[in-house]
C-alpha cells in the first residue's frame, strides 16, 4: 500500500469525527442563527464524560456514547435556558458573547476539577494491517459511530415530527408558529441536539487521543471550517465536508510538513467564504 | 508601665526581625497544570526534598549565620506569559533571595530575561537548551547537560550496533527539542548515517498518524525525537499501535518518568537520554550518595526519582554549597562561588562555564542512556545501557 493511500485512509477516518463535531455547530447556527461558542468546551466535556464513565464502568467505550449523548441533551437544555433563550432575536453579537461567557465558565470549572493536564481513555480495539500500514480499531469504530450518528440525525430531521418542526422553524419561524409549532420548544430541542452532537464527538475523540479541558478549542476551529464548507444548517453536509477535510489533510500531508495544515485549512476557509458563501453543496444563485 | 510596654514591643520587634533574617527565600514557578505538569512535579519534589532535609539538619550555614530555607512558588500553567509575570512578582513582591528555574527550556528562557534584569541568581534545571547562556547573562547557572549533547551517546552506540541504520527525527517544535535534534542530525551525518526523515510537530499535537505514515514510507529503521511527556508518550503509543517496524526508538524526557510504565507494551524498548539514573554510581564529594537520595525520595513520594527530581535536588545542593563557600547570601559573593564550583555530587560532576560567550553553561555534567526493558519476572524496568562503563544491562536491539 502506498503512503498516500494510507494517509488518505487515516484522513478519512479522522475526518468523519471532524464532521460529527461540526454537525452540532451547523445545526445550531442554521436553525437558530446562533454562533455557539460553547462548542469547543462541550467537546471537551464529552471527552471527560467518556473518561469518567469508562473509569467507572470499564465496558466497551463505544457503548458509553449513549449516556454521553443523553447527558449532552440535558446540558444543552440547561445552557439554552441559562444563556441562549434570552438573546435569541437580538444581534448575533449578543449570542456570541453569551455563549462565549458560558464557554469560559465551563473551561474555568473544568480546569478547577481536572486541571489542564492530559487524560487518556485506555481502551483499544484491534485494527487491521495492510502491508507496512496498520489502522487501529479505535479509529475505525469512531468513524463508524460518527457516520451512524450523522445518518440518525438526518433521519430524525426528515422522518420525525420534531425533526420536521426543527426544519420548519429554521426555514420560517413565524410561519411555523402559525402552524401551531412552539418555536421556543423547537429551538431548545435543536440546541440540545447540537450540544449532544458536540459531546458525542468529544467522547469519540477521547478514545483516539489524549486530551485536556482545553482540547476542544482546536476541534471548534475545525468545526468552523467544516460548517462553512458545508453551508449553514446542513448537518449531513457537515459530515460529508468533515470527511472531505480529513481526506484533504490526508492527501497533502505526505508532501508537506504537518505544521502547514492549519494554513491550508484556513486558506480554504477564506476561499470558500468568498467563492461559495453558501457552502460547496449549494449552487450559487444570481 | 508605658516604658515596659515599649521595651516589650521593641524586644518582640527585634526578635521577629532576627528570626525573619534567618530565613532564605527561594522563588520559582512549577507547572502544576498544563503540558509540562508531569515532569515539573518531579522537579518540584526534588526541590522540596532538598529543602526538607536542609531544614531538618538546621539550615544552610553561611558564616556565623544559619538560614532556614523557605519556598515561594506559583503555578505557571506551563505558559510563558505566566512565567514572565510570576518571576517579576517573586523578585519584587516576594523578595526572593535566589531563584530556581521553571521546568522546560522555553519557560526557563522567559524567566531568565526577568532574573537577569533584576540581577538575581537563578539555578536552572529541567532546561537543557544552551542558547540562553550565549546571551551575556551573569547570574544564570545551568544544572543540565546542554541539549546538543543529548543524542550524541545514542548515535555513538548505534554506530557500534548498526552503522547502516536509517534515522527518522520526529520532534516537538520547541526550543529544547530543536536545540537537541539539530546538532544530532549533523552528528548523525558526520558518523555516516543517513537521515531518512525529519519533521517537527506542534507542541500540542495529539494525532501523529500523518507523521507515522511518513516515517513508514521513508523506510526509516530507527526513530529519535519527541519533546516532553504529553507528546512523547502519545507518539510512542501511536507508533506501537501502528506497528511501525522500527529497530530502535529514542525519545527525549518522557520515558524517564515513572508514569512511562502506564503505556504497557508500547513502553518496551524505548530509550531515553538521561541526566541521571539511580544506578549512576558517582562518588559524592558533597551531599548524600545516590542510594541515600533515591531511598529518601522513594520513602517520601512512594515513587522512584526521575532525573528531573535529581536535577531539582542537585540545584538546591549546589546553591547550598555556594552559599556556604561564600559565607554569605550576598548575590555577588554567591555568584563568585558558583563560578568557582567544580564538584561531584550524587548527580555527577557540576561545573559552570565562566567564559564570556557562554557564561553559566553546564560543562562538567555527562549523560547516560537508559532503556525500558522487561526483567525476568516480566516487570518493566529502566536499565542504563550506555556508556558501557556505566551500564546495568545490555542494550536490546532491535526492539521487535
Amino acid at each position: 500500500m502506498s503512503g498516500i493511500l494510507a494517509s488518505m485512509i487515516d484522513g478519512l477516518l479522522i475526518g468523519s469525527v471532524y464532521g460529527l463535531a461540526a454537525m452540532g455547530l451547523s445545526l445550531i447556527w442554521g436553525v437558530m442563527d446562533v454562533i455557539n461558542l460553547t462548542h469547543g468546551a462541550v467537546i471537551a466535556l464529552g471527552m471527560f464524560g467518556m473518561f469518567i464513565l469508562f473509569t467507572a464502568f470499564a465496558v466497551n467505550a463505544y457503548i458509553l456514547l449513549l449516556p454521553v449523548i443523553a447527558a449532552g441533551l440535558l446540558l444543552g437544555l440547561v445552557i439554552y435556558w441559562f444563556a441562549v433563550h434570552w438573546v435569541i432575536g437580538r444581534s448575533q453579537l449578543s449570542s456570541l458573547l453569551s455563549t462565549f461567557a458560558v464557554n469560559m465558565m465551563i473551561i474555568g470549572i473544568g480546569t478547577a476539577i481536572w486541571s489542564t493536564s492530559p487524560y487518556n481513555v485506555n481502551f483499544t480495539l484491534r485494527g487491521f494491517t495492510v502491508g507496512a500500514y496498520t489502522f487501529d480499531g479505535n479509529h475505525l469504530a469512531a468513524a463508524a459511530a460518527a457516520v451512524i450518528i450523522g445518518l440518525a440525525l438526518e433521519l430524525f430531521l426528515y422522518r420525525t415530527r420534531p425533526g420536521k418542526a426543527i426544519r420548519a422553524v429554521a426555514d420560517n419561524r413565524e410561519a411555523a408558529e402559525l402552524m401551531g409549532i412552539s418555536s421556543t420548544m423547537v429551538l431548545a430541542l435543536a440546541f440540545a441536539i447540537g450540544i449532544a452532537l458536540a459531546a458525542a464527538s468529544g467522547a469519540l475523540i477521547s478514545t483516539l487521543f489524549p486530551f485536556t479541558i482545553l482540547s476542544g478549542a482546536g476541534y471548534q476551529m475545525k468545526s468552523f471550517v467544516v460548517t462553512v464548507l458545508a453551508g449553514l444548517g446542513k448537518p449531513l453536509g457537515a459530515l460529508v465536508a468533515g470527511i472531505l477535510l480529513g481526506l484533504l489533510e490526508g492527501a497533502v500531508t505526505p508532501f508537506i510538513a504537518v505544521s502547514w495544515i492549519p494554513l491550508i485549512e484556513f486558506g480554504l476557509f477564506v476561499v470558500v467564504l468568498v467563492v461559495f458563501p453558501k457552502g460547496i453543496f449549494t449552487r450559487a444563485t444570481a | 508601665m508605658k516604658r515596659l510596654v515599649l521595651a516589650v514591643f521593641v524586644l518582640v520587634a527585634l526578635f521577629a526581625a532576627a528570626s525573619f533574617a534567618q530565613n532564605l527565600t527561594i522563588g520559582f514557578t512549577a507547572s502544576n497544570t498544563g503540558a509540562m505538569n508531569v515532569d515539573s512535579v518531579e522537579q518540584y519534589r526534588g526541590f522540596e526534598l532538598w529543602r526538607d532535609q536542609v531544614n531538618a539538619a538546621g539550615g544552610i550555614k553561611a558564616g556565623a549565620n544559619k538560614y532556614k530555607v523557605q519556598f515561594v512558588s506559583y503555578d505557571d500553567e506551563s505558559k510563558t506569559q505566566r512565567v514572565q509575570q510570576l518571576y517579576s512578582r517573586l523578585i519584587l513582591q516576594d523578595k526572593a533571595d535566589f531563584l530556581f528555574s521553571p521546568y522546560s527550556s522555553s519557560l526557563t528562557a522567559t524567566a531568565a530575561i526577568v532574573t537577569e534584569q533584576y540581577e538575581k541568581i537563578m539555578l536552572t534545571t529541567g532546561a537543557a537548551e544552551g542558547k540562553t547562556y550565549t546571551l551575556g547573562n551573569h547570574y544564570l547557572f545551568q544544572m543540565f547537560t546542554p541539549g546538543a549533547e543529548y543524542l550524541k551517546g545514542v548515535l555513538d552506540m548505534l554506530k557500534t550496533k548498526d552503522p547502516k541504520a536509517a534515522n527518522a527525527f520526529v520532534y516537538e517544535d520547541s526550543s529544547f527539542s530543536v536545540a537537541v535534534v539539530n546538532p544530532a542530525k549533523a552528528y548523525a551525518q558526520q558518523l555516516g548515517f543517513s537521515v531518512a526523515f525529519s519533521e517537527a510537530y506542534a507542541p500540542n499535537t495529539t494525532d501523529f498518524s500523518a507523521i507515522i505514515d511518513k516515517v513508514i514510507a521513508s523506510k526509516s529503521t530507527v526513530l529519535m525525537g519527541g519533546g516532553h511527556y504529553a507528546d512523547g508518550s502519545t507518539l510512542a503509543k501511536q507508533v506501537y499501535e501502528h506497528k511501525v517496524p522500527l529497530k530502535m526508538i529514542t525519545l527525549l524526557v518522557a520515558p524517564d518518568s515513572d508514569k512511562w510504565i502506564e503505556l504497557g507494551d508500547a513502553a518496551v524498548g524505548v530509550l531515553v537520554p538521561s541526566q541521571w539514573e539511580p544506578q549512576s554510581a558517582f562518588k559524592a564529594q558533597y551531599g548524600p550518595s545516590g542510594a541515600d537520595f533515591a531511598e529518601a525520595y522513594t520513602a517520601k513520594y512512594n515513587a522512584p526519582p526521575s532525573y528531573e527530581s535529581a536535577g531539582g535536588y542537585a540545584s538546591g545542593l549546589i546553591l547550598q554549597r555556594a552559599i556556604e563557600q561564600a559565607g554569605s547570601t550576598d548575590t555577588a559573593k554567591v555568584a563568585a562561588a558558583l563560578n568557582a564550583t567544580d564538584i561531584t555530587t550524587f548527580y555527577g560532576r557540576t561545573k559552570f562555564s565562566t567564559a564570556a560567550n557562554d557564561h553559566g553553561l553546564q560543562v562538567g555534567h555527562a549523560m547516560v542512556l537508559a532503556q525500558w526493558q522487561k526483567d525476568k519476572s516480566g516487570k518493566l524496568v529502566k536499565q542504563v545501557v550506555w556508556p558501557l562503563a556505566a551500564k546495568s544491562a545490555n542494550l536490546v536491539y532491535p526492539i521487535h
